[in-house]
């Protein structure tokens, strides 16, 4: 006999998450972010969800628990983070910077019971007092794709430069 | 000590960029001392080619042939452990031509090759290629011409090492001075020893790197900057004033040749060992445990300060050693009059338990670091302070005055920390004046 016809089957996801979704998606999030609507982009987080910048030059499985990150946020301290961002006492974006977050080569890599991982390359810019500052790297999400609206349940972008030359990362990147 | 002949006027200049006036108890710095190039060049001599620096931590190359290569003072370094253990510091140029010899960032090898034109070393620094006869002389085998350059002075003080570009500088033990009780009072936290945990941080901030120093060891600025980090605590149950001394009365030691220290207790949590509500009752027994073993290995007083109090540290010229909500160990150097490069470690026991040391990093960034709660305030601090020395011509002095004109031992929220450190400065930075 088959053992998965004993096993309970997974929530069926009728139309699996399309690339084009996911980049419509992750458009929607990064208009949020360039418009500084930052509880609204709060909002896309699952409860429970990871919000990570892991270190420079380290592997992909980092882990926050044996490694010093520059970010490593639970849903709690991602909104005290969105909280903070929101106070003109946050000095450091206070006036606050331009943003522009630019996404490319998207991929969906994996969808399991309507949950997608997903990278994309990244460019942030940030201008403030005439200076600047570009990041640039990986994003690598996990989206809950069986929800309505979806969910992020774990966001973690990895920084190209092999030091943080703009020295802040006041930004969600 | 080299007395520098060539630069006597930079040496007078740097002399009266520092007012120190009692009477009046006035204390006031020129702020072109944060942007002169001259003066930046009067420092390289003077500071970081006369002073101890710290290169690393014995915990980062824990096992024999481990190296890892770091800029220090404006010079690449090799610091490693040899195949008996023994620990060494090298220039990291190849005696040949002058090659970078090791482009990583760490590693484990039994020896270091050029990849120019393959010379190759052991890692305690002898020359290891065998060329045919006729090639080189004896000098080259074994008679030091073609060896790595060893850093001419290299010290260590409870596993943490410095090294001295001067080869007539004081002991390190000398030039550390009343800071060597403070650097107790963090390696002693774990009977196995302490190790830096990961890679540290790496960072650039757009101003003059003096500006760091001052702000590493600041009490005064702590609540304006820093309000949101407060609101912070508050909001997730991390604050607590439980026996905490009112914060402003707590002291600020002199510790010598410019290194001074601020004690305060802790509104914040220590993973040692302050324990605090949002950590839950899970930790409350492993942190109440931790507390004890110190006051049963140190006594009631010592074992309690260790636990309890909070310590900012400024080692001079760059070395800070903050032992607060965690550890960090940070270092910087100027690149421009206007621009430091900032390396931040984490520190922590050799042998901590996963769930502490998970909580351990968790905390250093919920303050410490780009992207924590506080750091980029700071750092948007001194960045404003750069940018108000434009008009250094018309508004051209910093006041550090604060708490002159008090009797008896400085609060930690005074200035005196900032004073020890510019009085320092000037010494040195002034030797030789005419």
């Amino acid at each position: 006999m088959n053992a998965d016809i004993l096993t309970p089957a997974a929530p069926v996801v009728t139309v699996p998450c399309t690339r084009a979704e996911v980049e419509d998606f992750l458009y929607a999030e990064a208009a949020l972010l360039d418009e500084w609507r930052i509880e609204e982009w709060f909002a896309l987080f699952a409860e429970g969800a990871t919000y990570e910048v892991p270190p420079t030059g380290d592997t992909d499985d980092a882990d926050p628990a044996t490694a010093l990150f520059y970010i490593a946020d639970d849903y709690v301290r991602l909104r005290e983070r969105v909280t903070r961002l929101t106070k003109k006492e946050a000095h450091s974006e206070f006036p606050r910077s331009r943003l522009r977050h630019l996404i490319s080569n998207v991929r969906v890599l994996n969808v399991t019971a309507g949950v997608a991982d997903v990278a994309c390359s990244f460019v942030t810019y940030r201008a403030k007092r005439g200076v600047v500052d570009t990041y640039y790297g990986q994003h690598r999400y996990r989206i809950d794709c069986a929800t309505r609206p979806w969910k992020i349940r774990s966001k973690r972008s990895t920084l190209d430069m092999d030091m943080l030359y703009p020295g802040k990362l006041s930004i969600i990147v | 000590m080299n007395v520098s002949v060539a630069y006597p006027e930079a040496a007078r200049a740097c002399a009266s960029m520092i007012i120190e006036d009692r009477e009046r108890h006035l204390f006031r710095v020129s702020r072109r001392a944060f942007t002169d190039e001259a003066v930046l060049e009067q420092e390289r001599r003077r500071l970081f080619d006369e002073c101890w620096l710290y290169v690393g931590h014995g915990s980062e190359i824990a096992t024999n042939c481990d190296y890892i290569t770091r800029s220090v003072g404006g010079r690449d370094l090799i610091f490693n452990r040899d195949r008996g253990g023994a620990v060494h510091a090298f220039l990291n140029t190849c005696p040949h031509r002058g090659a970078t010899v090791v482009r990583e960032p760490k590693g484990n090898a039994l020896s270091f090759r050029c990849f120019y034109h393959g010379w190759s070393f052991n890692v305690n620094g002898r020359f290891a290629s065998r060329f045919d006869e006729g090639n080189y002389g004896k000098d080259h085998y074994g008679g030091g011409c073609a060896d790595l350059v060893q850093v001419p002075r290299l010290e260590h003080y409870r596993d943490f090492y410095f090294v001295n570009f001067d080869r007539n500088a004081v002991p390190l033990a000398d030039y550390l001075a009343g800071a060597k009780e403070y650097i107790d009072l963090v390696a002693d936290q774990a009977e196995v020893g302490m190790e830096i945990i990961g890679a540290g941080q790496q960072y650039v901030i757009k101003a003059n790197w003096k500006l760091l120093a001052e702000n590493s060891v600041d009490a005064f600025h702590g609540f304006p900057t820093h309000s949101t980090y407060f609101d912070y605590l508050k909001n997730v149950g991390s604050l607590s004033m439980d026996g905490v001394r009112d914060f402003s009365s707590n002291r600020m030691t002199d510790l010598g040749n410019g290194h001074a220290v601020i004690e305060y207790g802790s509104p914040w949590g220590r993973p040692i060992a302050r324990w605090v509500p949002a950590w839950g009752e899970e930790k409350r027994d492993i942190v109440e445990r931790l507390r004890q073993g110190l006051v049963q290995r140190f006594g009631q007083e010592r074992g309690l300060r260790i636990a309890e109090t909070s310590r900012n540290m400024i080692i001079f010229p760059n070395l800070v050693i903050n032992d607060i909500m965690a550890i960090t160990v940070r270092t910087f150097y100027p690149e421009a009059a206007d621009r430091m490069a900032v390396t931040a470690w984490a520190l922590g026991p050799r042998d901590e338990d996963h769930d502490l040391r998970k909580l351990r990093l968790f905390n250093f960034l919920e303050f410490l670091g780009p992207g924590g709660f506080a750091t980029p305030d700071d750092q948007e601090a001194l960045e404003n302070c750069q940018r108000g020395y434009r008009n250094v011509r018309e508004a051209g002095w910093n006041d550090i005055s604060k708490g002159m004109p008090r009797q008896g031992r400085p609060n930690n929220d005074d200035e005196e920390q900032m004073r020890c450190f510019w009085r320092e400065w000037r010494r040195r930075m002034s030797a030789g004046a005419p």
